[in-house]
């Protein structure tokens, strides 16, 4: 006996199994980043007036700029990649998905061009509060892309073969890798206001 | 045989590697008493400190040094280690990932949980936590030692604590890949027929508890991972500007605040405290429908106070930092989220209080438990009350009073709840009963040594004892009239342990030679039931099972038998 509602929809609640899933998981990586947004709410209440503001200006704004553009785009390219899953095209789906992942890498190099000019500068975890809240945020934040990525490169070539056996658990699949991959690329749409801007 | 065809699987698929919700869930339960054991062996060497401080400590005195006596920083490690083992590592996973993964995809009529893999990494997580913390007990300086509650920046010395954070990380992660499937089950492999409020009382009490594990649990994960940063990065999230340590100020960009600890660790942890109690209360619910014969009394005011209960414990957390100095209107605030917390409490106990009524009781071992979780966790509820208020608490706060209060709820309340619910499962589990004299054994010396443990620290802390006192209170006068209660519950608590040993000894001797029973031998309403004992290896039934009553039909007027499985189809 097979579990139920693994590919279809339970009609009562109109989801299927993973799909609830990826939502409450999603649900505890809220919580994850409001506790370290509270922090960083109670860190910079705690600061002498100013000082955070001052800390950030030592951030490249025109590189964060660049990489929202680059995230944002990833997530277009995602739901490009499970749109045409539901046309049937696993061409284009192979084209927007490597774009995606395209995307992810850009993101990364331009973090880790960011991360070592501030290195270079003596600029460390360690040095106050707000550089120790930006690494841990921005580090944390950048596991979740390599996470990511690792899944995206799985169903981008090794794991798409099951599109040949069943297509219909596939795009289920690329559709709630979606969802936790746009969830990301929304941590980072706070980030940079918060952490770049203000 | 009716039963779908099996392939051989070897030793380690069945056993070790296996994804099948009941091997996981007693996987889970042998791991968490296992814990339960190592945590409470802990707590009887400290109790030869606090009874007798100036004297080697017997048979095991010889790890701790030459002379045999416990050194402080040990004390200090065993207190941590006690609090961590027990809540993390023995109490959680045993009523949430033992009873929860094995008794509710069979309470719902589900073939298994809804992600059987992720159930398998949630417990491997949990292993490895647990053996991250273990042997955090063999690092130079010792294992961790600023109590369950980590607070920096005290956490902030030694390399146990490192180890701590780590293992806290797995078994967060294990938490929620465990919550997250139970939701999931919950909400989507409900049998045919099986509405939500015909759901038992004791699913309700797992769903909310998952929904706790989800949502609170991740800021402490932040936390964990913050105090991490502190200790590896060289960060001050918790180490304030010109902190002084042996006379040196620290080295440290400073700017932080403890306090930020605090209020994160407590969004977890009060939370957790629902955590412990909720699937205790739901095992009750269970027990006590079954052998009181009866409905239970309020089954609607029982889930919607469940429910009200998760939401409102967000919102409490605070009341655990009355005197840090956080102002009047705050803690006015949380006084009052804390006492509207406690009626919804007040109602569950009471509709377990008012089931019994009227009823003819069968006293078999798993409901003398319940019954006496009624009154033990109603000790440690009203207790706590003096707690949520900031006047009172100021004077009792970390005194003796906090531990009697926050034991009552959790060892006589939730443990005895967890033995209620092994001795009721057992049947279904292995085919045979447990053992109804060892069980008495077992619940009567408990119950008294229980209360002799626990009891007269309500005694020293009103007296103003404090806490994690290396010498019991020694060196403090005011403390001298009432220090001679030490002894006494020491000798209670060694007492208890030697009154574990024919419940260890009952559930390997009922293996072989228990009472052999068919699928219902308490003649039980609720789905798992219906299974075989034991249930088939992952499809549970014999077929999907399908529901056409509420859950709990016992002693309905005119009716044959004594109670109605909800399988039975309703008539016309």
């Amino acid at each position: 006996m097979d579990i139920p509602y693994t590919v279809e929809e339970r009609p009562d609640t109109g989801l299927f199994n993973a799909k609830l899933g990826v939502w409450l998981f999603l649900a505890s990586e809220v919580m994850l980043f409001g506790g370290l947004f509270s922090a960083y709410v109670f860190l910079r209440y705690g600061a002498p007036v100013g000082a955070f503001h001052e800390w950030g200006q030592e951030l490249n704004i025109p590189l964060a700029t660049l990489n929202t553009l680059i995230l944002i785009s990833s997530s277009v390219t995602m739901v490009m990649s499970w749109a045409s899953l539901k046309l049937n095209d696993f061409k284009k789906y192979k084209l927007y998905m490597g774009l995606t992942l395209l995307c992810a890498l850009g993101f990364l190099i331009i973090k880790y061009i960011e991360y070592t000019a501030k290195f270079d500068h003596h600029i460390y975890p360690s040095t106050n509060t707000f550089y120790a809240i930006y690494f841990t945020l921005t580090g944390l934040h950048g596991l979740h892309i390599i996470g990511g990525m690792i899944v995206l490169y799985y169903f981008w070539i090794p794991g798409s073969k099951m599109w040949e056996s069943k297509p219909e658990q596939f795009t289920n699949r690329i559709e709630i890798a979606g969802l936790y991959w746009h969830f990301v690329d929304l941590v980072w749409i706070f980030l940079f206001p918060v952490l770049y801007l203000l | 045989m009716g039963a779908p065809t099996h392939h051989e699987v070897s030793f380690y698929r069945k056993y070790i590697w296996s994804t099948d919700h009941k091997i996981i869930g007693l996987q889970y339960g042998i791991t968490a008493l296992i814990f339960l054991l190592v945590g409470f062996l802990l707590m009887m060497i400290m109790r030869w400190q606090l009874a007798y401080p100036e004297s080697a400590v017997p048979l095991v005195g010889s790890i701790f040094g030459e002379d045999g006596m416990l050194l402080p920083e040990i004390y200090n490690s065993l207190g941590a280690m006690h609090g961590t083992i027990m809540i993390f590592l023995g109490i959680v996973p045993l009523a949430v990932g033992a009873f929860g993964n094995y008794i509710v995809p069979l309470q719902i009529g589900a073939p298994d949980m809804a992600f059987p893999k992720i159930n398998a990494a949630s417990y491997w997580c949990y292993f490895v936590g647990g053996v991250v913390m273990m042997s955090s007990f063999f690092t130079a300086e010792g294992a961790a030692r600023s109590g369950w509650t980590s607070y920096p920046p005290l956490a902030d010395f030694e390399v146990g604590q490192t180890m701590w954070l780590i293992g806290m990380i797995f078994l967060i992660t294990s938490s929620l890949l465990g919550s997250i499937n139970f939701i999931t089950t919950i909400i989507q492999l409900r049998a045919p027929g099986l509405t939500w409020m015909r759901l038992p009382f004791f699913v309700w009490a797992q769903f909310v508890t998952s929904f706790l594990l989800v949502l609170a649990f991740p800021p402490l994960e932040a936390a964990a991972v913050l105090q991490l940063m502190d200790r590896v990065a060289g960060t001050s999230f918790f180490l304030p500007s010109g902190l002084v340590v042996s006379g040196e100020v620290l080295g440290v960009s400073g700017g932080g605040s403890p306090l930020l600890w605090q209020h994160l660790f407590w969004f977890l942890a009060h939370p957790e405290v629902y955590v412990l109690i909720l699937p205790a209360m739901g095992i009750i619910a269970e027990v006590i429908a079954n052998n009181t014969r009866k409905p239970l009394w309020g089954y609607n005011s029982l889930v919607f106070a469940v429910v009200f209960l998760g939401f409102m414990s967000f919102i409490v957390w605070a009341h655990h930092m009355f005197i840090t100095g956080m102002g009047t209107t705050m803690s006015a605030f949380f006084q009052t989220t804390t006492m509207i917390i406690s009626i919804p409490s007040i109602i569950i106990l009471s509709a377990f209080f008012i089931s019994l009524w009227g009823a003819s009781i069968r006293f078999n071992t798993p409901m003398l438990f319940a019954l006496a979780f009624l009154p033990m966790f109603g000790i440690g509820g009203l207790t706590g009350l003096p707690l949520g208020f900031a006047a009172a608490d100021i004077y009792l706060h970390d005194t003796y009073y906090v531990i009697g209060h926050f034991h009552y709820v959790v060892a006589p309340g939730t443990i005895f709840g967890l033995f209620a619910g092994i001795y009721y499962w057992y049947p279904k589990i292995t085919g045979r009963k447990m053992s109804e004299l060892l069980g008495k054994l077992h619940f009567w010396p408990s119950l008294i040594f229980m209360n002799g443990v626990f009891m007269p620290m309500f005694i020293q802390g009103l007296a103003g004892v404090s806490r994690r006192l290396w010498d019991g209170g020694l060196e403090y006068a005011h403390a001298s009239g009432v220090l001679h209660w030490n002894e006494f519950m020491s000798i209670s608590a060694w007492l208890l342990g030697l009154a574990q040993l024919p419940f260890i000894f009952n559930i390997f001797y009922s293996l072989k030679r228990g009472e052999k029973v068919d699928k219902n031998p308490w003649g039980a309403t609720t789905l798992e039931w219906t299974a075989p004992s034991p249930p088939l290896p992952h499809v549970n039934f014999e077929k999907i099972p399908e529901v056409h009553r509420v859950a709990y039909e016992y002693s309905v007027p005119g009716r044959k038998r004594d109670f109605t499985p909800q399988t039975e189809p309703k008539k016309g």
